[in-house]
Order: C-alpha cells, then structure tokens, then sequence
C-alpha cells in the first residue's frame, strides 16, 4: 500500500479509536501491521534525526524539558508526548502529526523509550542523540536483572550515531562509556556535596560509599534550592528560577541542557535556553500539583523502591495529610518486594491517613514492620479518595500511587477539578 | 524489652540484596523486639571476619555480577556455615544463595558453579525464566505465599525435604512440585515478596529455633497480625 493511504487509513483509525475513548497504541498497531516501515521512512526525513532518552526514571518529565529547551532555539519538535513509551505508542503520536500525504513537518524527533522498546527501536532507527539517565531496580520482573537492563541501554549508546549523554553518578551508566571509541561522549553530573542525596541503586540498597569520579562533565548540578537550581556550565555557574517539584527532576534538568547543548552547539541561545528552563513544570504525576476545592494536592507517581525513595525524601511529610495506593496490575509490576527496599520511617511522626489499592494491605504490613501509623484502610480507590478529601479538611493533600492507580485516581479527580484524564 | 540479644548475621548483605530480601531482615529484627529480645544485625561480606556468636543467618538473591563477586569466599566459609547448621543455626536462603548453599549450578553453558553443599540440591540453568506470584502448602507452615523470579531449577537429594508443595506457580523446577527445601533449621527457598514479613509461621520458626538453642525457651506472645492476614488472602487469588 502506498504510503499516503497508509497514512489516511492510520489516521482514520485513530479518529475512531478517539471516538470510543480507546487507547493511544491502537492506531500504531494499525499501521504497523499495514506498514511495518511507516516510523522509519518517517523519522529518517527530519534535518536533525531521532534523539532517544531512556533509562529508569525520569524519562518523561525529562522528555518534556528537553522539548521544551529545543522549542526555546527555534526548533519544531515532534515527541511522543502521550506517554506511550513503546514503538506502537510512537507510530500512533506520528499519524496525529503528520500530514495526509504521511509528512512530518519537524526538524528533530525527541522520543522517551522504555528500556526493552528502545534496544529493539535503535535497530531500526539508530538514533542522531541518546540521553541514558539511570538505571534502578524497577519491573525486575520484566526484565530480568539490572545488569541485563544496563546492557540494553548500552545497546542504546552503541547504535547512535553522534553524541551519547550519560550520568556520570550512576556507575553502571558512566561504565558504558569505556565502549563507545567512535563516540562523542558527554556527562551530566553532581557537586560532591549533593552526591548523597542521590543514591544510585548500590548506594540505595547497600552501604557501599559513593565513589567519586573525575571525569569531566559537561553540565553539573552544584546547588539547588525549592525555587533556584545552580549549574556549572564551561565553568560558568548560572542560577536558575525553577518550577520543578522533586530534586530527581533538577538532576534531569541538567541531563536535559547537556543534551540540547549537544544538539544545539555553538549556536545556543543562552538566556532564551535559561528562560524555557525557568518554566518547565513536571509531567503529570511526577509530583504534579492540582487544585481540589481550594486545597492543594500532589500526585507522585511511584514505580520503583529508588523512585519511591526519592519521592519521599523530596517532599517534607510535617504538613500534608498522605495517602498511599499500590495496585500490582501488569503495568505496576506484580511483585510487591518492591515495597520492602524502601525506607519509610520518614512518615514515622505524621503517620499515613490512607492507604488503597489492590495490594494495600501489602502496603499496610510494609508500614506496620516500619511502625508507621495507618488511619484508614480501603482497596477500593473511589471510596478511599473521597474518604481521604472529606476526613483530612484542611491540610494540603500528598498521594503517592503506582502507574495504574494513577489513572483511576485521575478519572476520579476530574469529577471535582481540572485533571488531564489519561486514555 | 529483656537482655536477651539474639544475633542475626546479613550473609553478602551488599551484593545479594536483590528484590527486597532486606524485609526478612526487617521482619525479623522487629519481630524479636516486639517478642521482647534485643536484636542486632551485623552484615557479612567478602573479605570480612566471621563473627563468632551467630543466631539467624538471613541470605538473598543477587545478580550474575554479585554471585560472580561472592563465590570464592562463600566456598572459604562454607565449612564454618555447615557446622552452624547442624549445631541447629536457624538460616533462610533466598534464591542466589539458595543454589550456592547447593552441591553446584550448572549453567546452560555447561560451566558448573561449585556451591558449599550444606544443603543436597542440585540446580541447572535453563532458558525458561519461571516467573510470578506463587502458592505452596508445608505441613509445618501452612499456606506459604510469595513471588517466584528464577532461571535456575534446583532438585532435590534424599537429605533435604521440600520447603513446600505448589498450589499455584512453579517452584523448585518444572518437573515436579517441591519449592524450596529444608535441612535441620535451614530453610531454601525461591519466594520473594518477601517472604517472612509476608509468612509470619515461617519468621517464628527461625527466631522460636534461635531463642530456645539460645536460651532454653521460648514463650511466644501473639503479635498483632491482622495487615498480613488480609496480605495474604489477597496475594493468592491474584494473577500469576
């Protein structure tokens, strides 16, 4: 089938698939099946190539500022912003841009790809910049064992063609380095001082001290307030006016202008670039704040023990009221071992007001061996959110929930306020 | 809170740490303090001396990097672990350490990984990764519920028993029903979840044994333990 009709029937697809409030993949698998080279042809037109950003956390709040960066210089930037990170998710955001005759008017492709659907992606589509943020025990399930992961992220390094951005903090992702000859390779990194405020899965899970390193980084984060972020730059510190709830998303800014300035080069515009940073907000459900009868109220989604970690050593417990919900569908993950690699003693004092889920009461035991204080218990999320809301009147409002209780928590909330649904 | 301190050793506690075997740890740490003991934990890993005065020795699972890091010096204190064990140590063995507390493993390339023998396994691995929430039933234990995550099928030899029988998921192997396996007070196993937090009869067991090797008894005291109750009712109707 010719490639126009290919893109109109895709596109016919996802209207309809639209139309029943059906998912953002099946349009994707549509053309797939029609057109197994539609993202190829696609992608290889754009006049600065694909950049892939991958690794464990982080990827779409950093997939979002490093858009937005490009978009500061002038760029047209497509991304698969639906938060599908597999092949089929980029194939189903490419029919909603392209135009009927199956052009993309773009000149780079920023794409966030889960670790398992970027090695088989870069085969296909070997990307122009790759950003490897960190990798962290997470669906172990899925995946086998970290070190098979970090293989796939170094597949990810080895097939790019130009520029690899790698954390210089997280041994396993510095280590890819040594086999990249033909390669330019940057780092962002860390000042000594913040190094223990984020642990690398070794430091999370045993006490081995951090090891300093000296290779030279192109963007380091060296301080870092609730509203200011400092970054050394060639030397330069610049301080910037930050939007980013959570300090694992202030340590991905600085992966995010390591990357833009690798694309960008020479020709950057510096306090264009500072500008766009200073407005990044998360992405939804990366410590998103919404507004719910005048109270304030935090989603963290949590995925994983260092995520879950972070997330917990970020926000300050002492005036929120903090509900808590685990469901063990097959996109959170089924082993709840998970739970027992996180510390959290940090709820000791203000105990945790609700707790919800399919496996809440896995969550209930893990806080009970920790002596944290439970008030309410309830699976069924609808009832436990409404109960949470009415019985805690006045405090702001914190949720820490997994992937798939999000989206219910989510459904809910747009009843009473202005949440993006997600389909 | 009486004087009574009962040691439990973290064997490798750096790098055979994976899929939250620190909660058997935890659970037993607190476990021991609400019956009243004085827990201490100390870590062992390679390299390090060998404490004398050991209670409960808690092993886990870890990557090829980590087992690779670790062999040579669990084969140097292999004898000092299977003397403890017939003195009556109380040990739990979770995955990795599980096989190398085995004869060998045999890797799918043929290569054979010696292990210390203290208990009569055998393991080969295979391709299949056998993987999901899983269900024995023990005479002793009852309901054992937990997550399975392994490559390796372990079989067992005539001085071992099967920790549990499989209601639902795999087990030691695909070729029979035994998870697990049992020698004295040492418990192998493959379940993760983890496991004693998640099998409170299982966590008893191991600190009844260690408190009455130690001091002659043990006078059990019901702990609340209702969360897990409702944990485990769950846990086994949901999906593999």
């Amino acid at each position: 089938m010719p490639k126009p009709l290919v893109t109109i029937l895709g596109k016919t697809v996802k209207k309809v698939a639209g139309l029943r409030g059906g998912g953002s993949a099946l349009p994707g698998l549509v053309v797939e099946h029609i057109y197994p080279d539609f993202i190829q042809h696609t992608l290889s037109t754009l006049p600065l190539g694909v950049v892939v950003i991958s690794g464990t956390n982080g990827k779409t709040t950093t997939t979002k500022m490093v858009v937005e960066l490009l978009e500061s210089q002038g760029l047209k930037v497509f991304t698969n912003k639906t938060g599908s990170n597999f092949t089929r998710g980029v194939a189903a955001a490419l029919l909603g841009d392209v135009d009927m005759k199956g052009n993309l008017h773009a000149d780079i492709a920023v794409l966030e790809l889960d670790e398992a659907h970027a090695v088989h992606f870069v085969d296909k589509i070997p990307p122009r910049y790759s950003l490897i943020l960190n990798v962290m025990r997470d669906q172990l399930d899925r995946f086998g064992e970290i070190d098979n992961t970090t293989n796939m992220l170094r597949h990810v390094a080895d097939a790019t063609i130009d520029t690899v951005i790698l954390n210089r903090e997280d041994k396993r992702i510095a280590s890819i380095a040594k086999s990249l000859i033909d390669k330019k390779v940057r780092f962002f990194g860390l000042d000594d001082s913040l190094l223990t405020l984020f642990p690398s899965d070794d430091n999370l899970h045993n006490h081995l001290s951090t090891i300093k390193t000296h290779k030279k980084a192109d963007v380091v984060l060296s301080k870092f307030s609730d509203d200011s972020a400092t970054f050394l730059i060639d030397d330069n510190e610049i301080t910037i006016k930050i939007n980013l709830n959570g300090i694992y998303n202030v340590y991905n800014a600085a992966a995010a202008l390591s990357l833009v300035r690798a694309i960008i080069g020479k020709k950057i515009d510096q306090s264009k670039l500072i500008d766009a940073l200073s407005k990044v907000t998360p992405a939804f459900g990366r410590g998103e704040t919404l507004n719910v009868n005048g109270r304030q109220l935090e989603l963290v989604l949590v995925k994983n023990p260092s995520g879950f970690q972070l997330g917990l050593k970020s926000f300050d417990p002492s005036d929120y009221a903090t509900m808590i919900t685990i469901n063990d569908n097959y996109a959170d993950g089924r082993d709840m071992s998970w739970l027992w690699d996180v510390d959290f003693t940090s709820l000791n004092e203000k105990g945790v007001d609700q707790i919800s889920g399919i496996r809440a009461y896995d969550m209930a035991l893990r806080l009970q061996y920790d002596e944290v204080q439970i008030k309410n218990i309830d699976i069924n999320i609808k009832t436990a959110l409404k109960k949470f809301i009415s019985s805690t009147r006045h405090q702001p409002m914190r949720i820490y929930c997994t992937y798939t209780a999000m989206i219910i928590i989510r459904k809910n909330l747009a009843k009473i306020t202005d949440v993006e649904v997600i389909k | 809170m009486n004087d009574k301190i009962i040691t439990i050793l973290n064997l490798y506690s750096n790098d055979m740490n994976i899929y939250g075997d620190r909660g058997n740890v935890l659970c037993l740490q607190r476990r021991l303090e609400w019956y009243g003991y004085q827990p201490q934990v100390i870590e062992y890993n390679q390299g390090d001396i060998f404490p004398e005065n050991v209670d409960i020795i808690i092993g886990g699972g870890g990557q090829d990097s980590g087992q690779e890091k670790i062999k040579v010096d669990l084969i140097k204190i292999g004898p000092k672990l299977k003397k403890l064990a017939d003195d009556g140590v109380s040990m739990l063995m979770i995955c990795g350490l599980y096989q190398l507390f085995g004869k060998f493993f045999k890797t799918s390339d043929g290569e054979i990984i010696e292990g210390i023998g203290l208990l009569d396994i055998e393991t080969y691995g295979k391709s299949e990764r056998l993987i999901g929430n899983i269900v024995t039933q023990s005479e002793s234990f009852g309901d054992i519920v937990g997550y399975e995550n392994h490559s390796g099928q372990t079989f067992l030899g005539h001085n071992v028993q099967a920790f549990g029988r499989v209601r639902i998921g795999a087990g030691n192997n695909t070729s029979d029903v035994s998870e697990g396996a049992r020698y004295k007070n040492v418990i192998g196993s493959y379940l993760h979840g983890s496991l004693l937090p998640k099998n409170p009869a299982v966590a008893d067991f191991l600190i009844e044994q260690a408190a009455i090797r130690k001091y002659g008894d043990f006078n059990v005291k019901g702990l609340d333990d209702s969360y897990v109750g409702q944990a485990r009712k769950i846990a086994i109707k949901r999906p593999r």
